[in-house]
């Protein structure tokens, strides 16, 4: 049965894009069918960072307007062949998105797919609401850091009331993603912990992905960090995550401090 | 050289703690409003309807303010009473 995962958090910025095209190729790497949908409507990324930029032709709009079909709209990745990208609009603004269209798309890609992984856009407007409103589960992205939680909550709040699920008194299956986690300053008291988030955010933990070089140089690249080097920390970290979703126990990994040279602490030097 | 030491100290410790306590104050708060319509919206459009039964007054002069403190909350309301009102004002008391 077909999964309709969202990728969302309130706050820009904390990791949504990259979180959604890393696991998604984790969960294409796995064998599993998997669809990366774009929601931002006007300021699509994903295919930027799945490096699918060049060969978009039509979009989620278009599809959602009749103009093209799905299948014209589909673009397969070049590395992952059960790994797809449905892209969002460029030119048009997020009021093109209506609810109906985003609901035929949605069952339609169910029926292709084992995974349909919608990344929303940063807020709680129109796109966000209609990238959550027909999901089985959702991963909250938030960062170590108040603001981040703050409307990472207010957003679980969202989850529980306006998505379909919630509607018809079922639930959709919340888990927090914490990226970009820098155990160093977590374990000097910079830095919000695992335990506060967990405790603040009342959810299960998906992963902890940390603080790392390898997550902008994939980006760079234009290749989902679970693809670009498998055997980073980033990539592990989100690896794991995707075995987690599919129903795994995977042991929790939090992040090791990197070790820095004396010379490196005498410089103050942070370690890449 | 007390406040380099001071600021040392404090460094230590770090300000986790303080941004821990403060979110969960915060969203206590706010998990509460959720659920409720705006209360301040609705203080302002009941108050409104109160004083201008009694005096014409320009909506938009009027300003509801809510201050939260740990222990004690203020509503302000600040409502301003264009000249020649306060004649009558005095006549119906």
């Amino acid at each position: 049965m077909a999964k309709v995962l969202v990728v969302t958090s309130g706050k820009g910025g904390v990791g949504k894009t990259t979180s959604t095209a890393a696991i998604g190729a984790a969960l294409a790497q796995r064998g599993e069918k998997v669809v990366v949908v774009d929601f931002d409507v006007g300021l699509r990324n994903l295919d930027l960072i799945m490096g699918a930029e060049r060969r978009v032709v039509f979009d989620l709009i278009n599809v959602a307007q009749g103009v093209a079909k799905l299948s014209q709209a589909l673009i397969r990745d070049k590395r992952l062949e059960s790994l797809w990208l449905l892209p969002a609009s460029q030119t048009r603004d997020k009021d093109a998105l209506t609810e109906e269209g985003v609901r035929d798309i949605i069952a339609d890609l169910r029926t292709k797919f084992d995974w349909v992984i919608c990344d929303s856009p940063a807020g709680i407007e129109r796109g966000a609401t209609l990238a959550m409103r027909y999901a089985d589960e959702a991963i909250v992205v938030t960062n170590p850091e108040v603001s981040s939680v703050r409307d990472a909550d207010r957003i679980i709040g969202m989850l529980d009331s306006k998505t379909v699920k919630a509607e018809a008194g079922e639930q959709v299956k919340k888990h927090v993603l914490i990226t970009r986690y820098d155990t160093g300053r977590a374990a000097r008291g910079e830095m919000l912990s695992i335990d506060d988030i967990l405790e603040i955010l009342a959810i299960p933990l998906l992963g902890i992905i940390p603080e790392s070089q390898d997550v902008l140089r994939a980006s760079n690249v234009g290749s989902p960090v679970t693809l670009n080097d498998a055997a980073s920390m980033p990539a592990r970290a989100y690896s794991d995550a995707a075995r987690r979703l599919t129903g795994e126990t995977v042991a929790m990994m939090v992040p090791a401090e990197p070790r820095r040279g004396f010379m490196d602490r005498l410089l103050g030097r942070r370690a890449a | 050289m007390s406040i380099n030491l001071l600021q040392f100290l404090r460094r230590r410790t770090g300000s986790a703690p303080v941004a821990r306590e403060r979110l969960q104050i915060l969203l206590a708060h706010e998990r509460g409003l959720r659920s409720q319509p705006d209360l301040l919206g609705i203080l302002r459009e009941e108050i409104l309807a109160v004083v201008s039964r009694h005096i014409e007054l320009d909506p938009d002069k009027v300003v509801v303010r809510m201050d939260r403190g740990s222990s004690v909350s203020t509503l302000e309301v600040d409502i301003e009473i264009p000249n020649g009102v306060d004649k009558r004002l005095a006549a119906a008391s």
